[in-house]
């Protein structure tokens, strides 16, 4: 026999071969017909349009905003969940967890209540400091860091408790305090899952589009991203929405394909 | 004033009332979960534990790991993965204070007297498993301890890589002035190494003494077993005996000997030019036997044999008092 070891256990049943077909033509299908109706021609002035670039640069910011606060911010958090013993931590990782499934319209709600101008802590820096966050470009770099953060706690937690503890107390024997230990031994170990985790909450940041238009609002060139662009210019130039859609799709695609040849190898 | 002295409680794994000399090398043995690890653990501050530990005098109680001047080298080496070899050496003496420079000297120097100066730059994933320990051997005293605690250094290396350690590490031992302590499970680590044993056994330290001591009157199986001595319990008593010393017959033997026993022979193993016989009865007994013996006592597991051993091949000897656990 040759290397085809199909033959050997039967054909594949129908009953499993045409609803995996199905499934794959429902995710393939409009990939392809979105590429296929892209105006290419037209590709370069389309782009070029002021709302475009606009849309552009504020999705970069934001989402490399977003990857340096969870950098900065989930890093020490997924650390304190991973070594930390402290009273509600199970509690605490349920709720950090929560933002993964929650839809993200509501995520904006629950940030314009906890920060609109009324909101909790929204009043007071409005009151004392004059300062108003919904509608503004921080508005949606904060929308981005909710809904991301998760995935790269998620991560890097994942990472630091493979790494093992067991490292920790190697380098306490000879003498690390635990920030040196973190430092020099812990991040180092976990560094596979810091990247992969910072490429999941870019990737995430970069599609965001719910928790923004509710929290952030859609003004160009303060709050309107590259989804909330599309979202708009579907109702009054779809040519436009589709040509946009395409550079999403392919920097999506390039993220995954960064993602399998780089980090996730070498998780 | 000694070095070490220890009354440690570790709950519900092991309690230790001990004292050691400066530049003593102790071995620590006993069965699996007799708490030999728990101890080294406990020393370091690995794991909590209560009552008084002092080193040169200075109570080391409430310690915190780091600040606790020790060296440890683990079982499965734990060499940090993502650092070389010399990286691995000059963590201690960086956390120290050192300077970058000053801390590569001193690990290479360290790394040259366990003869692993030229893998410096290798990570720990391309050393062999004798490379790796003495790499973690070197990790533990570059940063100046006072206390040396090696947990099962020749588990899992060749027979003949654990020897040439042994006795690398032997020659770094003499000029050692701290405490060492070694966890073993090798009688030959305890002989060739130690200047004192300790044995464990179920959470207590139930013997110490030289080697040669603790060799020749054990008072546990565990450590029997390790010397190859059949060690049984008459009153307050021990009586120990040679394997050799054990005469095995088919039926009950007529003459003299005070100590017989019939039993059921289990295993059968070559021991150099002897067979060894593991025989059980009311107790369980070695016995080296001839090939020809074998042969002609038709020995095969489950054969029902006879031993004896003459009044004049057993020691007899006290325990010693509170130390006494049958």
């Amino acid at each position: 026999m040759t290397s085809s070891a199909q033959p050997r256990l039967g054909r594949p049943p129908l009953v499993l071969l045409v609803p995996g077909a199905l499934a794959a033509l429902l995710l393939v299908v409009p990939l392809v017909t979105l590429v296929a109706d892209t105006p290419w021609h037209r590709l370069g002035s389309q782009l070029s349009s002021t709302a475009v670039r606009e849309a552009l640069w504020l999705t970069v910011l934001a989402s490399v905003s977003t990857v340096l606060l969870c950098l900065l911010l989930g890093t020490p958090l997924a650390w304190l969940l991973a070594r930390v013993a402290f009273p509600g931590r199970s509690l605490l990782r349920a709720a950090v967890t929560v933002p993964l499934v929650l839809p993200p319209v509501v995520a904006g709600v629950a940030l314009v209540t906890a920060l609109g101008r009324t909101g909790a802590i929204g009043r007071p820096i409005d009151q004392w400091f004059g300062l108003t966050i919904p509608y503004t470009t921080t508005a949606v770099v904060i929308a981005h860091t909710f809904v991301s953060m998760p995935f790269y706690v998620i991560s890097v937690e994942g990472a630091l408790r493979t790494a093992g503890e067991e490292y920790d107390a190697v380098a306490a024997t000879l003498g690390a305090d635990r920030w040196t230990t973190f430092r020099r031994v812990t991040l180092p170990l976990a560094l596979p899952g810091v990247l992969a985790g910072a490429a999941l909450a870019w990737a995430r940041s970069l599609g965001e589009f719910g928790a923004t238009i509710t929290f952030a609002g859609n003004f160009p060139g303060r709050t309107q991203t590259m989804p909330t662009l599309i979202y708009t210019q579907l109702q009054s130039d779809p040519l436009v929405a589709r040509t946009v859609s395409m550079v999403l799709l392919v920097v999506s695609v390039a993220v995954l394909v960064l993602l399998r040849n780089r980090w996730l190898s070498r998780l | 004033m000694s070095a070490l002295e220890l009354d440690l409680t570790v709950p519900d794994r092991v309690q230790a009332t001990a004292v050691a000399g400066r530049g003593q090398v102790i071995a620590v043995i006993g069965p699996n979960g007799a708490g030999k690890s728990s101890l080294l653990r406990a020393i370091a501050g690995l794991v909590p534990a209560s009552g008084e530990l002092r080193v040169d005098g200075r109570s080391w109680r409430g310690l915190p790991v780091r600040e606790r001047p020790v060296g440890m080298a683990f079982q499965d080496q734990l060499l940090f993965p993502h650092l070389t070899a010399l990286e691995n050496v000059a963590f201690a003496p960086r956390t120290a204070g050192a300077s970058r420079d000053q801390a590569r000297r001193t690990a290479q120097d360290w790394l040259d007297r366990f003869g692993v100066g030229d893998l410096a730059r290798r990570k720990p994933r391309h050393l062999s498993g004798g490379q790796a320990q003495r790499v973690s051997i070197a990790r533990a005293l570059a940063g100046d301890p006072r206390l040396l605690l090696l947990d099962e250094p020749f588990a899992g290396l060749d027979v003949g890589v654990a020897a040439t350690l042994r006795v690398e590490l032997a020659r770094h031992l003499a000029s050692y002035d701290g405490v060492t302590l070694l966890v073993t499970h090798e009688a030959i680590d305890a002989l060739t190494l130690a200047d004192v044993v300790w044995v464990l056994d179920d959470g207590r330290l139930v013997q110490v003494g030289p080697p040669r001591e603790v060799a020749a009157r054990p008072l546990t199986r565990h450590v029997a077993r390790l010397v190859s001595l059949n060690v049984l319990t008459d009153g307050d008593r021990f009586l120990s005996f040679s394997p050799s010393a054990v005469t095995v017959s088919p039926r009950q033997p007529e003459g003299s000997a005070r100590h017989r026993w019939p039993g059921t022979v289990t295993s059968l193993a070559p021991h150099g030019d002897a067979v060894r016989l593991l025989v059980t009865g009311e107790h369980e007994l070695l016995a080296d036997v001839t090939p020809a013996a074998v042969a002609e006592l038709a020995l095969s597991p489950g054969r029902e044999v006879w031993l004896s051993v003459k009044e004049t091949a057993v020691r007899s000897y006290a325990a010693e008092p509170g130390l006494a656990e049958t």
